[in-house]
């Protein structure tokens, strides 16, 4: 049922000091993958407030991807860990929507893992490309 | 062949390289030369623009500007001190603009070095004067008096727009020294497109005097009358940044064929065909008929380490460049056979094992053999005949292409620059050091200071942090002087409410992003946004031709916000916001969209999409930029004092240089002596220097300073605070202080790695470490042996610690020729994997022990490792397969050395997690930037130097130490400190006073006044997770705001065009 010509829309959350730079050094190292993901910097990923990811999946976002520093690692000591609570509960609360919770992931992405972001993003946009387009909430109201 | 090959037409020709122009008498040019003192002015205003035979008065006078210059310069400037920068060729950028990319982190060489260039080129206590040389130096440190000469290039550098009209119109084609020989240039020209500042010259030895170029000048700019002139410049100290040559194997080492046989280039040739801005545009082709080679060799240490046909140093980056350009070529093209032929790899540095590791996954094929000659074959490749020194084979191998690795040599004008400054030179042709391990940077005359690779071969960061160094110590003198005032940027405009005129620039960055996408087409199909005053692509965005340019539209155009789309805000964001700052607007009005590294270097398969994307990320920066406000930035004082946690040599050496500059300086310190490891040490590599006597007359310098407490027995438990305004809490046996500091500097140095229960440790007294013997060396209570064997890289280089000691081998040399000639009847034996002993002074060191003191040494395989057997009656016997001879070998030891990997110290944990300032791989911390913020943490006011950066030897350690003294004393020598604008504001009628955002802030910055979140601006660090947490909206993040992030949403999902 998936359509081969389909190309997701996917935001990409990504914070200043880790997520961000490591997207930058999958550039300089030249690791390709696929174009399909907009990336919005934050300056950390606690930054990312669940109303964002409902917001982009109301605009018709087909998946959305929240990336920050390793646990621990957090530039402002515990941001992540406050992504990492809030985006844990918006994960259930995605299900109950009806939205695929795989249409949503949040991930760990160091300065010096290009290579990991760019394999990151490869697999989500398959992932997403095998749901199909999202509609759930698209089209909805904004 | 030649003829078709459209690029290297007269690759063959016989050109002197150099820009002699000192050859000119420059009395010729001096005649008519007038008298009248200009100072500088202190806003910079007169930057460039002199009349003939003037006097300047500065601060310090810096000689060369690549990147040591470069850096010394803006150290030095930033401390408010006025900065003559002179540089010999027209442009600034030495040697590093030229490299494709730098190792171990693949960044853009030009990349790095460009934005230091226009910050250099705009800095107001900087006066830069490119085609000139230093004639004279008289006076004394503190009162100098220097005459330099700056050769006419007939362009004024201020009409000249850099258009490069009279380039088009030029007759004269000349070859380009810049690319090495590789290509053409017009008789006048520019070195590079990023060059600064981008000004055409006239080489008056090309000239033929037809006057094109004048007639086609619409500036105005060429005037054949411009004389040469005689500038008189007073300053208190000089720092010579004069860097190096590369070494042409024509009459030396010309067995290789390099010119002769064209598709033998040099290594740095090889840089240019990589580089986007080189003859070919970053492709990889042969010099003989522009064909993609399908296989490349490299030939290393060609005129390094060789006595004979050379010099005797090892060149210290070859191993690594030749593994960046191989590695380079493979992910380029996988299907091509890359070679290095090596002697050892001393990929000794940071993370430099690693990529030399990774390298060797991704199919770079290393060699070990010395190829005695190559042969040209009938279709222009290159026969390599060499033996394999570990199957000692003797093969041939046929090469579409040959690259030398040709040594880093000192400059052909050391001598006479040497007369001219009155410093000494050495044996080698370097200029000479006060002393090569404990004062690196000081030359044979006072107040005259190096930085860089005229002291010898180094690699960037090295090189970057011996300039920032040099700063610290040209400060010395005239620390005493009255400061340059501040430059304030204009007034700026008022902008809110105005409807938004957004002017977007698209960078090509040469072929980078428009070699993958269309960058017209991007910037063609934002212009019809409504919010879009102005729209264009440009080739570097980040140059200066193109700063101006920016500068003139804002104020042409009426723009009140600024988009550039080019490679990433985390490098040249700052870059773009001074622009906007210079043009009198808040800098918050500037947005980035990353279409490099986030786009055309990741989808550099499908232009379109990657061009849509390009499209789309611009759009969402319009759509931020409509929101965007400007913002005001809270000023903070800085306490003027810096703490320095451990007092070893690099502590040490960093309170001295703090001190000099009148810093009042605390040294923390856990032990109960200053000295760290040299306390432990019996000799120091190279030399035979003894460390107790230095750190003795360091201690007794620190105790008659005035400037320096010391705080001994004690630890740091905590530090809160932020650049300018730190705390520190401290507990010593005395009972707990406090103490509140601006800047920090982290010395916390090294260890050896625990051993136990590797190679035999710890069971048997016969074994030891090479630290444990320096101890046994002290004390002399070793039993005298009769067979001695040293295992290097113990512990090291394997999976568990995959990185490389870099001290190692030089410490088992030293200790080996100590224990030799202690017990000249011992059979000594070194167990390496290679030998790493780079630099100047230690090969050589390496070679006479080799050479005279008849020290075994057996190299190991990595799969190979030695065993260690400890017989019943205590003897010790280690096995070992010999690589070389693929003998099984059986040594007898009395005396078993192990050259035990090394970590970070064991406190980097606590320090990690006070400064919040990241840690790597073995315990070291990590720097903002590899190579050009070699001391720098990302967190400001936080700098660190010596062994906690990576081991080091005493030089390097040194020459950081006084680097990172010279970056810690910038925040307290500019006295006041500007905050950031991305800060939480809170609006007090939507606050209903919950205190959720209180709790969630890391930095306690929030406090519930009444009822009411209040943020303090100098606490918060803007990372909106109070923004994210407040229910009501109440609180918001500046430049991130909940509306400006959910119309990125909005416009990146919608697609308007």
């Amino acid at each position: 049922m998936t359509d081969d010509n389909f190309e997701p829309k996917i935001i990409g959350f990504l914070c200043n000091w880790c997520s961000y730079t490591g997207a930058d050094l999958a550039g300089v190292s030249r690791i390709q993958y696929p174009s399909n993901i907009r990336i919005i910097k934050v300056m950390c990923s606690g930054r990312v407030n669940p109303q964002f990811v409902l917001k982009a999946f109301q605009e018709g976002a087909d998946g959305v991807l929240v990336s920050g520093c390793h646990p621990g690692d957090c530039h402002y000591i515990e941001g992540n860990y406050h992504a990492r609570r809030k985006l844990t509960m918006l994960s259930d609360i995605l299900e109950f929507t009806g939205i695929e919770p795989e249409r949503f992931q949040m991930s760990w992405v160091s300065a010096s893992e290009g290579k990991k972001f760019a394999e990151i993003v490869t697999a989500f946009t398959e992932q997403v490309k095998e749901l199909g387009p999202q509609k759930k909430l698209a089209g909805g109201e904004k | 062949m030649q003829d078709q090959n459209e690029y290297f037409e007269q690759y063959y020709e016989e050109v002197d390289l150099h820009d002699d122009y000192l050859m000119i008498p420059p009395e010729l040019a001096l005649l008519e030369a007038e008298e009248n003192e200009i100072e500088v002015k202190k806003d910079g205003l007169a930057k460039n623009k002199l009349a003939a035979g003037r006097r300047i008065n500065g601060d310090v006078l810096i000689v060369g500007a690549g990147i040591s210059g470069m850096q010394a310069a803006l150290d030095t400037a930033d401390k408010g001190y006025r900065v003559i920068l002179i540089e010999k060729s027209s442009t600034i950028g030495g040697n590093m603009v030229k490299l494709d990319k730098t190792f171990p982190t693949n960044d853009c060489s030009i990349c790095t070095a460009a934005p230091k260039m226009v910050e250099v080129s705009r800095h107001p206590n900087i006066t830069l004067m490119t085609y000139a040389d230093v004639m004279s130096l008289e006076g004394e440190k503190g009162d100098f008096t220097a005459h330099i000469y700056r050769k006419s290039a007939y362009v004024d550098p201020d009409v000249c727009t850099g258009c490069g009209d009279c380039a088009t119109a030029c007759p004269v084609e000349v070859i380009n020294p810049f690319d090495d020989k590789l290509s053409k240039r017009k008789g006048i020209s520019i070195e590079f497109p990023q060059a600064v500042p981008i000004v055409y010259s006239i080489n008056y030895d090309n000239c033929v005097g037809c006057g094109s170029c004048e007639r086609v000048c619409d500036a105005g700019a060429i005037s054949f009358l411009r004389k040469s002139e005689d500038i008189e410049v007073k300053i208190g100290s000089v720092i010579v940044a004069t860097g190096y040559d590369l070494f042409e194997p024509l009459e030396m080492r010309k067995e290789y064929g390099y010119g002769k046989y064209p598709n033998v280039i040099t290594a740095m040739q090889f840089e240019r065909l990589l580089s986007s801005f080189g003859p070919t545009e970053g492709k990889i082709l042969r010099p003989s008929d522009g064909t993609a080679p399908k296989s490349i060799g490299w030939i290393q240490c060609v005129g390094s380490r060789s006595k004979q046909l050379g010099f005797p140093y090892c060149s210290r980056v070859c191993c690594m460049y030749a593994t960046k350009e191989a590695a380079i070529t493979k992910e380029i093209d996988d299907s091509l056979e890359v070679t290095i032929f090596y002697m050892d790899i001393r990929a000794y540095g940071k993370d430099f094992q690693q990529y030399y590791d990774k390298a060797k996954d991704m199919g770079v094929n290393y060699i070990r053999a010395r190829p005695s000659s190559v042969y040209q074959n009938e279709d222009g490749s290159i026969a390599v005949r060499y033996m394999d020194t570990h199957t000692r084979e003797i093969l041939d191998m046929n090469l579409d292409m040959l690259v030398l690795s040709t040594a880093i040599m000192p400059s052909k004008q050391n001598p006479k620059l040497g007369k001219v400054l009155g410093i000494g030179v050495d044996h080698n042709g370097f200029f000479e050091s006060g002393s090569i391990v404990s004062d690196p940077i000081q030359t044979t005359r006072d107040g005259v200071f190096l930085a860089g690779c005229n002291q010898g071969p180094k690699d960037i960061p090295d090189s970057v942090a011996m300039a920032s160094g040099a700063a610290a110590r040209a400060v010395e003198a005239i620390v005493e002087r009255e400061k340059a005032d501040a430059v304030k940027p204009p007034e700026q405009k008022d902008v809110s409410g105005d409807k938004p005129k957004i002017g977007v620039f698209v960078c090509h960055c040469g072929k980078n992003i428009n070699g993958y996408l269309d960058c017209a087409d991007v910037a063609d199909t934002v212009r019809d946004d409504p919010n879009v005053e102005y729209s264009t692509d440009v080739m570097f965005a980040c140059s200066e031709d193109s700063q101006t340019d920016i500068r003139k539209t804002i104020e042409e155009k009426g723009l009140n916000r600024v988009i550039v789309a080019a490679c990433s805000p985390i490098t040249h964001g700052g870059l773009f916001q001074d622009t906007l700052e210079e043009s009198g607007l808040n800098k918050y009005l500037f947005e980035f969209a990353n279409i490099r590294q986030h786009c055309s270097w990741v989808h550099s398969h499908d232009r379109e999409k990657a061009t849509q994307k390009a499209k789309d990320l611009v759009r969402m920066g319009i759509s931020k930029s409509v929101l965007l406000e400007p913002l005001s930035q809270e000023e903070v004082d800085v306490i003027p004092v810096t703490v320095i946690i451990g007092g070893g040599i690099a502590g040490m050496k960093a309170a001295m240089a703090l001190s000099d500059m009148e810093i009042e300086t605390h040294i923390i310190e856990m032990g109960d002596k200053l000295g760290g490891n040299l306390n432990k040490l019996h000799s120091l590599f190279p030399t035979e220097l003894d460390p107790s006597q230095l750190a003795n007359e360091m201690r007794t310098k620190i105790e008659a300073s005035d400037y320096i407490k010391v705080h001994l027995n004690t630890t740091l438990e905590n530090v809160e605070g932020f650049i300018g305004n730190f705390k520190a809490y401290m507990k010593s046996p005395g009972g707990d202080s406090e103490l509140e500091f601006g800047t920090a500097i982290i010395a916390s140095g090294f260890g050896e790695i625990d051993m136990a229960g590797k190679y035999g440790y710890g069971n048997n007294p016969k074994i030891m470490t090479q630290m444990e013997l320096e101890g046994r060396l002290i004390a002399d209570d070793l039993e005298k042996p009769k067979s001695i064997v040293m295992i290097n890289c113990a512990g090291a280089m394997d999976e568990e610690r995959p990185w490389c000691c870099r001290i190692g081998c030089g410490v088992s040399i030293k200790n080996a020729k100590l224990l030799k000639e202690k017990y000249p009847d011992a059979e000594i034996n070194i167990l390496y994997r290679d030998i790493r002993v780079f630099g100047k002074e230690e090969e050589e060191y390496f070679a006479d022990v080799i050479e005279n003191m008849h020290v075994k040494i057996t190299r190991y395989s990595d799969v190979e490792k030695p065993q260690v057997v400890i017989n019943d009656d205590g003897s010790v016997m280690v096995k070992v397969r010999d690589q070389i001879y693929n003998d099984e070998m059986e040594l007898s030891a009395d005396l078993l050395v192990l050259t035990a990997q090394t970590e970070g110290s064991e406190s980097t944990d606590k320090l990690q997690q006070m400064f919040k300032i990241p840690v790597g791989p073995g315990h070291f911390f990590i720097e903002a930037h590899a190579k050009i913020r070699p001391l720098d943490f990302a967190t400001d006011g936080v700098y660190f130097c010596g062994s906690a950066h990576f081991p080091k030897n005493l030089a390097d350690a040194i020459a950081q130490a006084e680097g990172a003294a010279s970056r810690a004393a910038i925040p307290i020598m500019k006295q006041r400190l500007v905050l950031e604008g991305i800060t939480a504001i809170v609006e007090p009628d939507m606050c209903v006073g919950c205190g959720i955002c209180a709790e969630a802030c890391p930095f306690g910055a929030i406090d519930l006044i009444k009822g009411k979140a209040v943020v303090n601006e100098a606490l918060c660090k803007g990372c909106g997770l109070c923004n994210a947490t407040c229910r009501s909206g109440a609180i918001q993040q500046k430049g991130f705001n909940d509306h400006q992030i959910l119309s990125m949403i909005k416009s990146s999902l919608n697609e308007v065009f």
